[in-house]
């Protein structure tokens, strides 16, 4: 879906409800042809918006989950000697060609494939700290050598690569320099009501307000440990419909509590007030200006 | 405009080089910024911006910058005209495309801005450059095709009233310390060493050894790395710091989920550490165990880290019997136990929720800041803090001498 200006545009897709600056980082990185780099809460989507671009473009998708032990060699290709031992000693195999042992990774079979990709690289902050700096050349030329064949291996097609990070580790200048930089920010209750609709659609309203006010309450809790997140509020509203719980039911309640908090002490705090005095919202006009424009 | 954007991020201390100013020109040149000044803004974070904790800076500046753009109409929609129309920045190129090549991206950035200069003063003639009546080519209908949803965009969003709304100013690392943010910067508190029971394979020793070995396989184990930080925290609980009790609870809260360490222990004194230390915050004397037992049971090897304001009266630190609480008062004095604490562990670090500029106006937060290589506990601080625990050993505190 290249358009008469010769970059490919990224638009939404049915399935996945994005804001408008996240379009433009989208599309912003893929005229520039640069990494795309994003950040946000856990649960707001990063990793599914990689899924979603790839449809939306008609892309395949490749996708390199970064684990604390993941080496930026793994991404290019594994050489497997130990494979080639074994043949080797049970004359097994063509120990004769390396190219056989030759495994390319998630980097190197996107940049041999006669398409382009859109590569994720999931959680890179996962990794060791120098990660980032090892695969920089790599991304930034799309080729690399492999050694022992002397052979190299370059894009054909320039893949659009995105990723995500949870802000476990700072990332490098040099690595963040090359990358278009988008922070997923929490969605606000008209994009929420948007992203809703695509899981849950024909929610009733008065429920779905009842159940946006609860949430955005339950957000704006200072002391909460761990907060809840757009994936918690989903999975929670799937709760709350297959028991059929009423809007009159919510009005000073939040049923199924152990779907949006994750913390005992959490827990144990809204209990209290619940079974206290505490006086829940149950109109937009209860949480204060921020909400009431 | 553009220029004072570029050094007003700058002057914020955003790190913005010449790369990224390429990357929003060369955005600018594709047309990607379509009718809007929202879009405009939205390419400038993304390119510009690599960190959510530039983004209040980056709307700070924004805001000043732009000031007034959208709100007098005539200077909008000649803006946004502007940067609706492809052609403005193809008309650049035009002529100046085979330079372009050769320009370097200041020279062409100031190429740029002079084609700006240039529409500005041929629109003083009265004349509209594109359109009519502030009708962009590029509506938004042409944006949408149908069946294609883009959501979170209310039709008054504008980037000025987001730029506005500062959204992000809680990312900033200087004032805010929330526990995500916390997390990260002590995230680094550690130094990976291999020890224990040896059961990873190690690939490369084994395949080493198995050649070695003519080809019979010969695995090799080694010791999993981990954690090999101890970390001893120190707090002041009650009087004075009763107002940092939400910020330093935070701080602990994330202490407590940093699993990572080797060992963590938590001791609470008020105002001063003598002779007992606290097991628990409220302080109870049955719970209480001598300064020297923990002096005793932990060595050199732990990092000590105190949280506490510093600010008491000069008696409480200077005199013998200076201890608040008369129940436990005892002839050595404060300075001498924090002197004690300092010379028994090889890094200790003091950090103060009380801003830094209020540190020399207070006697004893002076005293003790010679003790101590001192902190602010906002994010920036932590972070110091961190790197002083754990890098390479800073220059020893000039350290008072013994009374």
């Amino acid at each position: 879906m290249a358009d008469e200006k010769d970059f490919y545009r990224f638009q939404g897709t049915d399935g996945y409800i994005v804001s408008r600056p996240l379009v433009e980082a989208v599309n912003c990185a893929l005229a520039l042809e640069r990494p795309l780099l994003i950040k946000g809460e856990p649960g707001t989507g990063k990793t599914l918006l990689a899924r979603h671009v790839a449809e939306g473009l008609g892309m395949p998708m490749e996708s390199w989950h970064i684990k604390s032990t993941s080496k930026a060699m793994e991404g290019l290709y594994v050489y497997d000697t130990l494979q080639r031992l074994n043949d080797a000693r049970f004359g097994e195999g063509d120990v004769g060609d390396i190219r056989s042992y030759i495994k390319y990774g998630p980097l190197g079979r996107v940049f041999s494939a006669s398409n382009r990709h859109v590569l994720l690289i999931d959680e890179i902050d996962k990794a060791d700290l120098e990660f980032p700096n090892d695969i920089l050349r790599e991304i930034d030329e799309m080729r690399f050598t492999v050694m022992e064949t002397s052979e190299e291996v370059a894009a054909k097609e320039r893949p659009f690569v995105i990723i995500t990070s949870n802000n476990e580790k700072e990332l490098p200048d040099a690595f963040l320099r090359r990358c278009v930089f988008h922070f997923i920010d929490f969605p606000e209750p008209e994009l929420m009501r948007q992203i809703i609709d695509v899981h849950h659609p024909n929610l009733d309203t008065k429920l779905l307000d009842q159940v946006l006010i609860k949430f955005y309450w339950l957000r704006g809790q200072s002391e909460l440990r761990k907060k809840p997140s757009t994936s918690e509020l989903i999975d929670w509203i799937s709760a709350l419909l297959r028991s059929g719980v009423s809007q009159e039911q919510m009005q000073n309640h939040i049923p199924f509590l152990g779907s949006l908090l994750k913390n005992e002490q959490d827990t144990t705090a809204l209990h209290d007030f619940e079974q206290g005095e505490g006086q829940m919202p149950d109109s937009w006009s209860d949480l204060g200006p921020k909400y009431n424009q | 405009m553009f220029l004072d954007l570029f050094y007003g991020l700058r002057d914020e201390g955003v790190p913005v080089a010449i790369q990224e100013w390429r990357m929003l020109v060369t955005v600018l040149e594709k047309g990607l910024h379509d009718s809007s000044l929202f879009s405009f803004y939205n390419l400038a974070k993304a390119t510009l911006i690599k960190s959510e904790t530039y983004y209040d800076a980056f709307d700070r500046v924004f805001a000043k910058v732009f000031h007034g753009v959208e709100g007098e109409l005539s200077a909008s929609d000649e803006l946004m005209d502007w940067l609706s129309n492809p052609k403005n920045f193809e008309g650049l190129t035009e002529e100046q495309r085979k330079m372009i090549e050769e320009l370097d991206a200041d020279e062409l950035m100031r190429k740029y801005l002079e084609t700006l200069d240039e529409q500005d003063e041929r629109h003083d003639g009265g004349g509209r450059w594109v359109g009519t009546g502030g009708h962009s080519p590029f509506g938004h209908g042409g944006q949408h095709p149908t069946g294609i949803r883009v959501g979170g965009e209310s039709k008054n969003r504008s980037a000025m009233k987001v730029a506005e709304d500062r959204r992000f100013k809680d990312y900033r690392t200087d004032s805010t310390l929330d526990i995500r943010n916390v997390r990260v910067a002590l995230k680094r508190l550690r130094s990976l060493t291999r020890e224990g029971q040896a059961d990873d394979l190690d690939l490369d020793e084994t395949v080493d050894e198995t050649c070695r070995n003519a080809g019979e396989i010969e695995l090799v184990y080694r010791a999993e790395r981990r954690n090999n930080v101890r970390l001893l925290l120190l707090m002041d609980v009650g009087g004075t710091m009763d107002p940092y009790y939400e910020p330093v609870s935070r701080l602990l809260t994330a202490l407590h989920e940093e699993r990572g360490l080797r060992d963590f222990k938590a001791y609470y004194f008020h105002n001063c550490p003598y002779e007992r230390l606290g097991t628990t915050a409220d302080l109870y004397l049955k719970d209480a165990i001598p300064t020297g037992d923990v002096l005793r049971r932990l060595d050199d090897r732990w990092k000590v880290m105190i949280v506490g304001d510093a600010a008491m009266h000069p008696a409480e630190l200077m005199n013998p019997r200076g201890n608040i609480n008369p129940r436990f008062e005892s002839d050595t004095r404060g300075i001498d136990w924090l002197m004690r604490i300092r010379d028994h562990f090889k890094r200790a670090v003091w950090l103060n929720p009380d801003p830094p500029s209020d540190w020399e106006y207070t006697r004893t937060t002076k005293v003790i800041k010679d003790i101590f290589p001192m902190y602010g506990l906002s994010l920036d601080g932590i972070q110091d803090a961190v790197t002083a625990l754990i890098g390479a050993k800073a220059s020893t505190s000039p350290g008072v001498t013994r009374h």
